[in-house]
């Protein structure tokens, strides 16, 4: 996995593909589109889930856990029985389009065909080309984890009814072409929405709060990339979101837990123009002032996290919460800091953070973990501070949020 | 039994200063490389948290990153009429152990050489005649000059995001730098870093005795830097625990936080933890080095076939290796013959107290925020009516104040324990710091390393053995350079002062510097030198040997300017020269 | 999905084994845990016997008394500190080459005892009660005066006072310098109660952050002390 995204580095430069055998039906494919093929599959970012930890390549068996169980992520290498290797292209586009699987049956939405809908069909065709490219491996997909009556697929067709919609990406014709490229990654292959939007009780995206951020689960808040001032992208510059997706880090923020994943194996390697069609497409969302609420924090409580910020937040994020430009992410005006939710920061507080290593900035500066030195309340208390403190505004919490985040963090959850 | 493993191009013992530079290097050029670490893995996070670095019981006192002297250490005495004891526990030095070495726990305090101590010998003849040199002072020119090795000054100090003002740019004197030093290319990456209470005292004084102070230049960052590599550095926030600890904040210049981020993902780059090597294995006819031996965490045995064999461990532990390896011939004192040990040195240090009116708050520091003047070091003074060679820097240093071992003394008269002391201590330990001088030491006939006929390590191999004393020539000139610095010590209008001057002979007790040089000197001459001008053994060429190690003699400044500059100028002629051709790079 | 750091940094092809870790590498790996704060009367000692500890408070209480300028070493819980540190690696000397043969050296030459850091208390503590007891009229050292007390410690810190089984100099010096270290080392390791040491001097404990303040020359330093476990040292961990 590292291996292609790393070979995908010298795209332009050597051109050459790192992988063996090319299987029978990839012969009369263009090399152009095998190339192509592998961009999308960066920007689509399909090794993060199809990959397990310490496993092949794009073979499968990553553990996903929702709401309503475990979902183990599909072999995708060429491998004609275990698998995709004898799926034909119109096998593999009913998948992304329909979510639907060669024999009939349905895919869970955890993997996110009501976002690959909207790839073209031209797209697909190239994913599938370089996936055949891939080395085949054997290894048989785990069955799901779910409780029942999940665990039949049938009930996803309900599911389906009620929440999906096919259909290919039509472009706006009032917009620009950047912006509909940009619209185009985004709510496709991108598919930013599938952590960025809240969901419902079903696990189903709200479509009417579209990227107004939403949890990713393992007390991981993904924030709004929509126009909020406070807690979303209204801020950002187009140049700012561009050096976020490139490099993991700009004057603003910095990316940590699953997203410095998303920008250390997907956003680094796609092109300018492309991170430029995504900004132009993010930056045209209006700008709205935040629904947070600011928080009426108890002075004493709030003394209290100005005094643990000071002894232990200070040596990196500074006196003035500012940071260091392009090194330390600055807390105040942060919308990840301020974002509706406070389970980022207080998982972050918890266990620490690694920026995204990209080839740009291979530093991966890293925070430490906090959860031996300071206790739940101890944490509320600066959690509340910095969402509060030089002119941020954000929700309060309190030391049984802190302890609950506590005990799945270090069950090793995230 | 020794399980033999796949050979690699290149196989570095140690993954400090050194080996992470001839690693970035020598990957960038293609080659596979492996480095073989004693120690453990270490990264910032999490192994120098913020959260707890700042320990100084565990860290200072107990000696959290050094060496841990169970499984090895050396031998000690004055002089070889004695029989040499173990250094039971540290004390004079404290090397490191595992990635990253003694970069880890410096105090980033960098230095480069001045272009007269390049060539000591000649120069000192030129100037004062060759019966100024004592007969049993065996200093010798390097093979290398200054201005040979600018370039890779420039490169290490880039590499480091170095903060400093410049003293001599291309010929012309910068107004606030060091007037002496070599001429430079150009400025530091980054300039200065703030300065303390202290410093600014010291400056005040030291000019008004007509000297030219200048800040120190630091591996302590002023403000956030990019390196070539990319690798990202933050900026120094003054903690006041730099040297015996790890930096939490990207500050400190080290392997960690200048090249192992590049280093790390590729491809042709591998190391090994938890792995001791003993030996430099040799072909049959001893002229060729086919690899090393190392044993493992479990202590089983591997032999590890290369191609080109570099010695990155720390100075004397290269030194001990090339001996158990057999490579260069020993040096005996007695017969005046060997190379392999001889030339070994060290530094010469003292100090003035000096107990002020006024709050310095001594806690907030960094490793190189120092004030310094150069007036005495080198050959920058005429050393004629003196009687000595050599000199040393004098620097006000603010590197911390912790409580347990960076107390600044107590005035002349005080108590040594009690309500007396402890009255001191509370009058005195916000309103003190310390003038200090480091000097230099040549080399003499009886400073040497060799092994030890009595002791062994771990692995039952002869501990190394050193034989080391302060000769008059030190103490002499380490009077002279401390009573310079009592000058500038009164001149900051202290309540008393208190001079420390160094005395007597060398101690393996208390800590003094851990700038251990020489045992495997350079020069242009096989028979007083175990590598040439680019540190490739002169018995063995596909050996190369790094750090203070190649050092003749030690100047009057910290050592790991020139250790990291001599590194990027050996790996560069490994690269243009013996790759190209591998054999010897210098015919004699 | 997270990453592990060290996984995805460890490029080493070493054949993997498991763990059979030499002696010599627990010393570095071993974290501080914090030490819960319990009233002094009522603490577990580890090493030393109650007898001990009793010469133990008595020495240091003169090494560095309680006075007009606040707390002693006693106070300060450092006979607890001694007594933990005899217990760990430190007292044990994992961490020196102890190996054989021993030899007098000279001073140049350090620490050539057998003799343990716990062990050297040990002996010495009995040999210096002995030395009392055949001085002072069959009294221990926590028994005399503080005068006489005084007079004791010097004897053993100049090496005029023989002892059995252990050098006094050196002693002094051990002792001398663990008491040092607990009435300045960080209250996690059991010393420096309520800042005691630090608060005496001005030290403000671990900050990580001077860079507005180092430029205020002379200015005082505001801000309440603290530790490694924060500004209230009898915080353990919760949570």
């Amino acid at each position: 996995m590292r291996l292609a995204s790393f070979a995908f580095g010298l795209l332009g430069l050597f051109g050459l593909s790192l992988t063996i055998a090319v299987p029978a039906q990839a012969q009369g494919t263009t090399y152009t589109t095998i190339e192509r093929g592998r961009y999308l599959v960066n920007a689509g970012d399909c090794a993060s889930c199809h990959t397990d930890q310490g496993g092949q390549a794009y073979a499968g068996g990553l553990a996903l856990p929702t709401p309503f169980g475990i979902i183990y992520s599909t072999n995708i290498t060429p491998d004609r029985v275990t698998g995709i290797g004898n799926w034909s292209e119109e096998d593999f586009y009913r998948a992304m389009h329909n979510g639907i699987r060669r024999d009939g049956k349905h895919l869970y939405p955890a993997f996110p065909y009501p976002w690959f809908t909207k790839v073209s069909r031209d797209d697909v065709s190239a994913i599938k080309a370089f996936l055949n490219t891939l080395t085949p491996v054997r290894q048989e997909n785990r069955p799901t984890k779910l409780f029942w009556p999940l665990n039949e697929r049938e009930v996803v067709a309900g599911w389906n009814e009620l929440y999906f919609r096919d259909g290919a990406f039509v472009a706006d014709p009032k917009k620009s072409e950047q912006w509909n490229r940009g619209a185009y990654l985004v709510e496709g292959l991108g598919h930013c929405g599938a952590c960025h939007t809240a969901t419902n009780v079903l696990g189903a995206a709200k479509t009417t709060e579209n990227l107004k951020g939403g949890d990713f689960g393992e007390h991981w808040y993904a924030p709004s990339l929509t126009g909020h001032l406070r807690d979303g992208l209204g801020e950002w510059s187009a140049a700012e979101i561009v050096e976020y997706l490139k490099t993991g880090a700009n004057s603003k923020s910095a990316a940590a837990g699953p997203m410095a994943e998303v920008v250390k194996n997907s956003t680094q390697y796609l092109s300018d123009s492309d991170l430029n069609a995504i900004a132009t497409y993010l930056k045209d969302f209006p700008v709205e002032k935040t629904a947070t609420q600011a928080a009426e924090i108890d002075k004493q409580d709030l003394s209290r996290g100005e005094a643990l910020y000071v002894d232990n937040c200070t040596g990196c994020h500074m006196e003035n919460g500012e940071g260091l430009t392009e090194v330390f992410p600055s807390l105040k005006a942060s919308s990840a800091v301020q974002a509706t939710l406070p389970d980022t920061v207080i998982h972050v507080v918890l266990a620490g953070a690694k920026a995204a290593a990209t080839l740009s900035k291979p530093t991966g500066l890293a925070m430490p973990a906090f959860d031996r030195k300071l206790d739940d309340k101890q944490i509320a208390d600066l959690v509340n501070y910095i969402r509060n403190a030089w002119g941020n505004h954000a929700s309060q919490t309190d030391a049984g949020a802190v302890s609950k985040i506590r005990k799945d963090v270090e069950n090793g959850g995230g | 039994m020794v399980t033999k493993l796949k050979s690699v191009d290149v196989v570095l013992v140690g993954f400090g200063w050194t080996a992470s530079i001839l690693a970035k290097e020598l990957a960038d050029a293609g080659l596979q490389v492996l480095a073989i670490e004693r120690g453990e893995f270490r990264d910032t996070v999490p192994d120098f948290a913020t959260t707890h670095i700042q320990d100084e019981l565990r860290y200072a006192v107990r000696g959290g990153l050094f060496e841990n002297l169970a499984r090895e250490t050396l031998t000690f005495r004055n002089s070889f009429d004695q029989t040499a004891l173990p250094m039971r526990h540290l004390g004079s030095f404290n090397p490191a152990s595992g990635v990253g070495g003694a970069g880890v726990h410096w105090n980033g305090q960098n230095w480069r050489f001045l272009p007269t101590d390049f060539n000591i010998r000649s120069h000192t003849e030129a100037r004062y005649g060759k019966n100024f040199i004592p007969a049993d002072m065996t200093i010798q020119d390097w093979g290398v000059t200054y201005e040979e090795l600018e370039p890779y000054y420039d490169k290490f100090e880039y590499l480091c995001g170095i903060s400093g003002q410049a003293g001599n740019v291309q010929g012309a004197i910068q107004p606030g730098g060091n007037p002496f030093e070599g001429p430079r290319a150009r400025a530091y990456p980054l300039p200065p870093l703030k300065r303390s209470y202290a410093t600014v005292l010291f400056d005040k004084a030291a000019k008004e005795v007509g000297l030219k102070p200048f800040p120190c230049a630091a591996a302590n960052t002023s403000q956030p830097y990019k390196n070539p590599y990319g690798v990202q550095m933050g900026q120094c926030t003054y903690c006041g625990f730099c040297e015996w600890f790890a930096c939490g904040n990207y500050s400190k210049s080290s392997p960690q936080t200048t090249i192992l981020p590049a280093l790390l993902p590729m491809d042709n780059f591998s190391y090994r933890t938890l792995c001791d090597v003993t030996r430099v294995n040799l072909d049959s006819t001893g002229k060729r080095a086919t690899g090393v031996t190392y044993v493992d965490v479990q202590g089983r045995e591997f032999e590890q076939p290369a191609e080109l064999v570099i010695l990155c461990a720390f100075a004397q532990h290269n030194v001990h290796l090339l001996l158990l390896s057999g490579i260069g011939k020993p040096y005996d004192p007695r017969a005046n013959q060997g190379v392999t040990g001889r030339n070994y040195a060290y530094q010469i240090t003292s100090s003035v107290n000096v107990f002020l009116d006024n709050n310095m708050n001594p806690f907030m520091g960094a490793g190189a925020l120092g004030q310094a003047v150069d007036e005495f070091n080198g050959d920058n003074f005429d050393h004629g009516p003196l009687g000595f060679i050599g000199g040393g820097y004098i620097a006000l240093w603010t590197t911390g104040g912790r409580p347990i071992l960076q107390q600044h003394g107590a005035p002349e008269g005080t108590p040594k324990w009690g309500s007396g002391w402890k009255k001191s201590m509370q009058e005195n330990y916000l309103k003190s710091a310390s003038v200090a001088t480091h000097g230099s030491v040549m080399s003499y006939s009886g400073s040497y390393l060799d092994l030890d006929p009595t002791y062994r390590d771990a692995y039952g191999n002869p501990l190394l053995r050193l034989t080391f004393d302060f000769h008059d020539n030190e103490l002499k000139m380490s009077k002279f350079v401390t009573d310079k610095a009592a000058l500038i010590a009164k001149a900051m209008n202290p309540r008393s002062t208190k001079i420390n001057y160094r005395e007597g002979h060398y101690s393996i007790l208390p800590y003094e510097t851990t700038h251990n040089t020489g045992g495997a000197a350079m020069g242009a001459d096989p028979k007083t030198s175990v590598v040439n001008r680019y540190l490739q053994s002169w018995d063995v060429s596909n050996v190369f040997v790094m750090g203070s190690s190649v050092f003749p003699q030690n100047p009057g400044y910290n050592p790991t300017g020139t250790v990291g500059a001599l590194a990027y100028w050996a790996v560069d002629a490994i690269k243009t020269k013996y790759l190209k051709n591998p054999g010897p790079l210098v015919q004699t | 999905m997270s990453e592990n750091t060290r996984r995805d940094l460890l490029r080493t092809t070493v054949i993997a084994g498991s763990a059979a870790v030499a002696s010599w590498l627990e010393p570095r790996a071993a974290v501080a845990e914090p030490v819960s704060r319990r009233p002094v009367a009522s603490r577990n000692f580890s090493y030393f016997s109650a007898p001990e500890i009793v010469f133990i408070d008595a020495a240091i209480g003169r090494l560095i008394p309680a006075d007009e300028l606040g707390p002693g070493a006693k106070e300060a819980d450092v006979a607890f500190f001694i007594d933990q540190q005899m217990a760990g690696s430190f007292g044990r000397a994992e961490t020196w080459y102890m190996q054989g043969p021993w030899k007098e050296g000279i001073p140049e030459q350090g620490y050539q005892l057998k003799l343990t850091p716990a062990q050297l208390y040990r002996v010495a503590i009995q040999g210096t009660d002995d030395y009392c007891r055949r001085t002072f009229n069959q009294a221990t050292f926590a028994e005399l005066g503080v005068g006489d007390q005084d007079k004791v410690l010097h004897g053993l810190e100049k090496g005029e006072i023989e002892l059995v089984g252990a050098p006094a100099k050196e002693f002094f010096a051990m002792l001398w310098q663990n008491t040092n270290e607990g009435f300045f080392a960080d209250p996690i390791y059991g010393g420096n109660r309520d800042f005691a040491g630090w608060k005496l001097i001005g030290f403000p404990g671990p900050r990580y952050n001077y860079v507005t303040e180092i430029e205020q020359y002379g200015k005082p330093y505001a801000l309440p002390t603290v530790g490694l476990m924060g500004r209230n040292e009898s915080a353990v961990r919760k949570g």
